[in-house]
């Protein structure tokens, strides 16, 4: 039996470009109007208004007990549509029916207010999200022992720690019993511990028979969670089937990568009069069957330029940034005096040496180890995909290498019973 | 089992939108409790600043329009408690209309988040301006203790004109608290509305002085001078001055707001998420 039907959903936006002039103030509203009034003029279509679909046309049904996982880019509408499943936004048109009680857990610890106690934001927020005041008072002592909060219980919010807050939260939710859970992408918080218990605490929920929609970039939590998993883009859903299979297609699709730029002429080639840049190719060597570069992938890249310079000291150097433009590391080559021709550089980067993430690499020529001649920035952009063995915990992994440095463990000593 | 189904499509007006506020009504106590007791959170007087305000507020009127611009009072009651009765009733009207017009942006973290109907926050957002009033009432008390005044059976009719107070801030509240999520300007407003208001209204003076004026008619157009009037009326009894012409005109001004700030907020609340 289907618990959720959703029909021709879509949700329009209209954007407004003057925004940053400021023309939202009442005053602009109220101006532009008496100038209509006054001039007698039609309302004109306003050229700095842009309709924008947040989603189109989107239809799926889901079962009850599915566990069903929403991926997609930012901006792909996952939040826009639970946030109609749950709701909270409007659709502009098409129909969605539920059959069943609803919780959505857009955040964790919703409506937390910091001057309150810990004890009055479980009321706060249980209340909130559709629990009795009888209900949460049924589930207050296994609520706080699940936060592990039980000494802070009169302490106000706002002295607590951010991995306490959001036990606190997640605890509360995680007591609810409703028949389909909404849940946007909670699990991105909280240290690992907690993380499996959390995760471990929904799998038993859906043991039972509850229906769960889960949005989240984390990849591998939708795979462990998911029986099924839908796949958003721009607003469209585009393919929906089982976990694995949809997920092995949104990588392959969505990917950002570009490993190889070319150019074949100096004439069309960036760089300047001393030095243009021929090729920059990243060659991932993928093991097994993969067409996707993991955690495990080695990479191989190479990077090829003409120099203009009858006699000229070249070296290379490599910036390996993350997506949010910090450095990794640098590396860059011996220093070495070359004549006019084409030159190649090759770097290889080890596998298991990345963590998973969006990494880009900038290659600069220098002369006489300091003097820049030209910056390729971003010529390549790839993604570095999770993966884990024999590990039961799908947090995101920390840090921005994940190194397989030798690391042991073994008993000293057996402990006698006495 | 009893199978919960639900229904979402553009525009279609909630067919339990009444019965789903009133089974809120743990949430709406819950968000009220919340408004109360953060109102007075780590200030060293507390509870104290709902006395001190209307303390001093009173004390400065006495002087400027008693003492200074030698106004008369209503004959046989002392003007400080002609005052601050005005005044205990203004500050209930004017905390529970700016808490009103700033319940949906004050939630904007709940609009975004959860669904409840949006109605639950102004409600609840009152609670505050009880609290205050019944600090500001007690130290009428005191005051009238310390007149030797005895109220009589007008004091009958104090909770339909605290019932009017509160519906006149809904019906201009709501209004507000609307257009405050798409205007910020709102927010401004308020403040500057509420002074006026404080000039504009019977409180530190007697509406018997403006009885005479050609100008009467129009002063009972706005909808607080019956109520405060009224108010005053039943707390001091026959001496105060009050004029039922105004308070019909109240009643009708506020029916007529609040139908339509009412109307204006049910067709408005679907999109409180896409414009906060």
């Amino acid at each position: 039996m289907s618990v959720i039907t959703v029909e021709n959903i879509s949700k329009q936006y209209i954007i407004d470009h003057q925004k940053g002039k400021g023309s939202n103030t009442l005053r602009d509203v109220i101006s532009a109007n008496f100038r209509q009034v006054f001039n007698g003029q039609k309302k004109q279509k306003d050229e700095s208004k842009e309709e924008f679909w947040a989603l189109r046309d989107v239809s799926f049904s889901i079962e009850q007990g599915d566990r069903v996982g929403i991926v997609g880019h930012n901006g792909a509408g996952k939040s826009t549509m639970l946030k109609i499943l749950s709701k909270i936004i409007e659709p502009t048109t098409g129909s969605v029916r539920i059959r069943g009680r609803v919780a959505s857990l857009l955040e964790v610890g919703t409506g937390f207010h910091p001057e309150l106690t810990g004890r009055e934001n479980i009321y706060l927020n249980g209340s909130l999200l559709g629990m009795s005041r009888s209900e949460i008072r049924k589930q207050f002592d296994e609520i706080v022992a699940f936060a592990g909060v039980e000494k802070f219980l009169d302490t106000p919010v706002k002295r607590y720690s951010s991995g306490m807050y959001v036990r606190l939260g997640f605890a509360i939710s995680a007591h609810l019993d409703p028949e389909i859970m909404i849940v946007d992408e909670v699990l991105a918080v909280g240290d690992a511990e907690f993380q499996k218990k959390s995760l471990g605490k929904m799998r038993d929920n859906s043991a039972s028979g509850r229906t769960i929609i889960f949005v989240s970039h984390n990849l591998t939590a939708v795979q462990a969670l998911c029986n099924k998993t839908l796949y958003f883009e721009k607003g469209q859903l585009i393919e929906q089937g089982e976990t694995n299979q949809v997920i092995a297609s949104y990588l392959s699709k969505v990917s950002k990568t570009r490993l190889v730029r070319q150019w074949d002429t100096p004439q069309d080639a960036p760089g300047n009069d001393l030095v243009r840049v021929r090729r920059i190719e990243m060659t991932p060597e993928y093991q097994d069957d993969l067409t996707h570069i993991d955690v495990r992938t080695p990479m191989k890249l190479r990077f090829e330029f003409w120099n203009m310079m009858d006699h000229a000291n070249l070296n290379l150097s490599l910036h390996l940034n993350s997506l949010t433009g910090e450095c990794i590391f640098n590396i860059g080559t011996r220093s070495q005096a070359y004549g006019k021709g084409l030159i190649a550089g090759e770097c290889t980067i080890p596998g298991y040496f990345l963590n998973d993430g969006s990494y880009t690499i900038s290659v600069m020529i220098v002369k006489d180890t300091v003097t820049p001649l030209y910056t390729m920035e971003e010529g390549i952009t790839f993604d570095v995909e999770d993966y884990r063995e024999g590990i039961a915990w799908y947090g995101k992994w920390p840090g921005y290498v994940r190194p397989q440095f030798p690391f042991e463990m073994g008993m000293l000593e057996e402990a006698t019973v006495k | 089992m009893r199978t919960h189904e639900v229904i979402i499509e553009p525009g279609r007006a909630e067919r339990h939108y009444w019965r789903d506020l009133w089974r809120n009504r743990e949430l709406m106590y819950i968000l009220s409790m919340r408004d109360v007791s953060v109102r007075y959170k780590q200030t060293a007087l507390g509870m104290a600043w709902g006395l001190i305000r209307p303390l001093t507020t009173m004390l400065i009127m006495v002087f400027v329009f008693s003492r200074i611009a030698k106004l008369p009072g209503d004959p046989g009651v002392p003007y400080p408690l002609m005052v601050l009765g005005g005044i205990t009733v203004w500050t209930f009207f004017s905390t529970a209309f700016t808490q009103i017009s700033n319940s949906v942006t004050m939630n904007a973290n709940l609009v975004t988040k959860v669904y409840f109907p949006r109605l639950i926050m102004p409600i609840s957002a009152v609670a505050v301006s009880f609290v205050d009033f019944l600090v500001s009432l007690v130290l009428f008390i005191l005051l009238a203790i310390w007149y030797r005044f005895v109220p009589d059976w007008h004091l009958l009719f104090l909770p339909g004109f605290m019932l009017l107070a509160v519906l006149a801030a809904f019906a201009f509240g709501l209004f507000f608290a609307v257009v405050n999520v798409k205007f910020r300007d709102v927010g401004q407003l308020i403040p500057f509305l509420v002074q006026v208001g404080f000039y504009a209204c019977p409180i530190a003076y007697s509406s018997r002085l403006v009885a005479g004026e050609s100008y009467y008619k129009y002063y009972m157009l706005n909808p607080m001078v019956g109520i405060i009037d009224g108010f005053r009326w039943s707390l001091l009894g026959g001496e105060a001055y009050f004029n039922p012409k105004s308070l019909l005109t109240s009643v009708i001004i506020i029916v007529i707001s609040l139908s339509l700030s009412l109307y204006f907020f049910r067709k408005r609340e679907s999109t409180f998420v896409d414009d906060i």
